[in-house]
């Protein structure tokens, strides 16, 4: 009999038929109940809540949380799996799981006991729900230039400072909060920590939600501190100046939702333009039979496969403990470069269709930019991915 | 009380069907399997009595290869609380699998057997009926709705039938089919697929049953309905009362 708690421990095709399993959980749930109102969220800017809540039944706020702390402990590569199903439906979905379960990764490979037994089983029943406040205004990708400081009073920290572009900022109850504990080290990153701030406590502000040009329905906000108040005993693993390791960690975890977000997207994408060119004649035959969509769809297909499988190489190596910072930055860029070409590509091959939003392809190629610039821009990308080759490969 | 839900693994409705060559299987390749849908039904209304009424057991029965474990650990998943998967690999006809329940009960002792009306892929609908015959129990089949008594002695079976529903009180134990109304199976949560993982499922060879499962019947051959051919179109109502009249001569 097979009997294990969670996929670490488990066999390989105990696992595989854990995660057909969990993906026909979550193609079920997409088919019915989140492709028939993405569209009327997604043009209404509206929270999703009943789906925010589906999703909470279904488990998937415990996705890849442990099961010692009441998750699921599904490895990366079903967790992309997961992040790809929903993305077929709607990206913004994935938005609400990803700084929560990041938050939550962090918290298991860096926190103190003490802190992981206080918030990995509530994170994991999604009773708290994390959001990430990383970037400031003037600081995005060169975020060890962040000005927001915490300053150390007694057993707790006084925090002061704001955040933006801040993802979950309203519907989170705690952040994951980077600041400065010494804003003159030298280099800047060492004077960063992290902490686990809950947002039930006064002095912080979530300001204006900010009107994007996709990635609808879930709140993007400024978040403003002021003589904010965090215990402690909230400073992640307890010592000072380790948070901006602490939060790159989480990010790798980001860049592979990311990049499965892409791959989600692109793949939405693509099943539409093929529907389409079969029923649609022109010059009296279906388009799929014109060589110049037959060219597009073929090269859509090939790049979605190619950005899938970078996607669950990087997730693969995370399951084996391997370091991917190199192999999640290469899926996040080219499987975002892909969602934008083949989004645009969908459009081309639905003509007017493509661009009124009675149809889901528009709404694709408005949320395809969010993994080009989200997460890290592509740009950024490219010298993270250089600066490590060059390192790997020096003479 | 305990039931016994019986399910059997199918190809997925939404796959496309393709014929083996010589005609008289399909070609399994690439096929998804799933649980019938009318007996994902039935697993639905058995764990919707189960939560009524505190005590309930909920056991699933599978016959075939191992495979059927995929179904099985699904229905798990849902909720119900054990399985038992009798393993062959031979074609079972309905009177085979009706034995086979027979059997399963002398051990189980289930009050009530919930299973679907029919199995999509040979739509034979008489597996239920045979099942009870079998064990001498009544049965209501085509169920759209069940309401056990409180005694748990009985039940109400609303029941699909042409032109209107009849409704039959029974006494269990007692055999009842699902229909397609009856209600709208859950799907399993991720924590309960991971729960599921660690539900007894029991693998039992159908030889040790020594129950008479050889066939009856052969597949001579299996035929795709015929290519649908657009419609057509009529000028008037005049025109297709006269059409449907003259040439599809249905009025």
């Amino acid at each position: 009999m097979v009997n294990f708690d969670d996929m670490a421990g488990a066999a390989v095709e105990d696992r595989h038929a854990v995660t057909a399993q969990v993906l026909d959980t979550v193609r079920r749930f997409v088919a019915r109940e989140v492709i028939p109102v993405a569209s009327k969220y997604e043009h209404a800017d509206e929270y999703p809540q009943p789906l925010v809540d589906r999703m909470r039944e279904l488990g998937l706020f415990g996705a890849t949380i442990p099961a010692e702390y009441g998750g699921l402990g599904l490895d990366y590569t079903t967790y992309a799996m997961i992040v790809e199903e929903l993305c077929r439906g709607w990206m913004s979905l994935s938005g609400v799981l990803n700084t929560h379960l990041m938050f939550a990764y962090v918290l298991q490979m860096h926190g103190t006991a003490e802190q992981k037994a206080r918030y990995l089983p509530a994170l994991a029943r999604g009773e708290h729900r994390a959001a990430l406040c990383l970037t400031e205004p003037h600081a995005g990708s060169d975020a060890q230039r962040i000005r927001t400081t915490a300053v150390r009073r007694g057993d707790h920290y006084v925090v002061n400072g704001s955040k933006m572009f801040i993802t979950n900022a309203r519907t989170a109850t705690i952040y994951s909060l980077v600041a400065k504990t010494d804003p003159s080290a030298d280099p800047p990153y060492k004077g960063i920590s992290l902490f686990a701030a809950e947002k039930d406590a006064p002095g912080v502000t979530v300001g204006r939600q900010l009107d994007k040009l996709g990635y609808k329905g879930i709140e993007t906000c400024e978040v403003s501190f002021e003589d904010f108040r965090v215990p402690a005993a909230n400073l992640i693993g307890g010592a000072e100046g380790r948070g901006f390791t602490q939060v790159m960690s989480g990010l790798e975890v980001g860049r592979i939702n990311i990049a499965a977000r892409a791959v989600g997207v692109a793949q939405a994408a693509f099943e539409d333009a093929i529907r389409y060119a079969q029923e649609r004649r022109t010059f009296g035959k279906p388009i799929c039979e014109h060589q110049a969509i037959q060219l597009k769809l073929a090269d859509m297909a090939t790049k979605i496969e190619a950005a899938r499988l970078l996607t669950r190489q990087a997730a693969g190596m995370k399951d084996r403990g391997e370091r991917v910072d190199l192999q999640a930055g290469m899926a996040k860029l080219f499987a975002s470069e892909t969602c934008q070409e083949v989004s645009l590509e969908a459009m081309r091959i639905l003509g007017g269709y493509g661009y009124v939003k009675e149809f889901a392809v528009e709404r694709y190629y408005r949320d395809a930019p969010l993994m080009i610039i989200g997460e890290g821009t592509n740009e950024i990308q490219r010298l993270v991915i250089a600066r490590s080759l060059v390192q790997r490969y020096k003479i | 009380m305990k039931i016994l839900v019986c399910v059997k693994r199918v190809p997925d409705p939404e796959t496309v069907i393709k014929l083996t060559p010589e005609g008289a299987s399909i070609v399994t390749d690439n096929v998804k399997w799933v649980i019938n849908p009318f007996d994902e039904i039935a697993i639905e209304e058995a764990l919707r009595i189960k939560e009524k009424a505190a005590g309930t057991e909920v056991v699933l029965l599978s016959i075939g290869q191992k495979t059927a474990q995929e179904q099985l650990r699904t229905g798990l998943a849902m909720g119900a609380d054990r399985a038992i998967l009798v393993l062959t690999d031979q074609v079972v006809e309905p009177l085979a699998v009706a034995r086979v329940i027979e059997k399963l009960v002398g051990t189980e002792k289930p009050e009530l057997i919930l299973m679907g009306k029919q199995a999509i892929d040979d739509d034979s609908n008489c597996a239920g009926q045979m099942v009870a015959e079998l064990l001498g129990w009544p049965q209501a089949t085509f169920a759209s709705k069940v309401v056990l008594g409180g005694d748990q002695k009985g039940a109400q079976v609303t029941r699909e039938v042409d032109g209107g529903l009849e409704t039959l009180a029974i006494p269990l134990p007692a055999v009842v089919t699902a229909d397609l109304r009856l209600n709208e199976p859950r799907y399993a949560s991720l924590p309960g697929i991971m729960k599921a993982r660690k539900k007894e499922l029991k693998e039992i060879p159908l030889a040790e049953l020594g129950v008479d499962v050889a066939p009856r019947t052969r597949i001579v051959k299996l035929e795709t309905p015929p290519k649908r051919t657009g419609g057509r179109k009529v000028g008037s109502v005049q025109e297709l009362v006269q059409v449907l009249h003259d040439e599809a001569k249905v009025i």
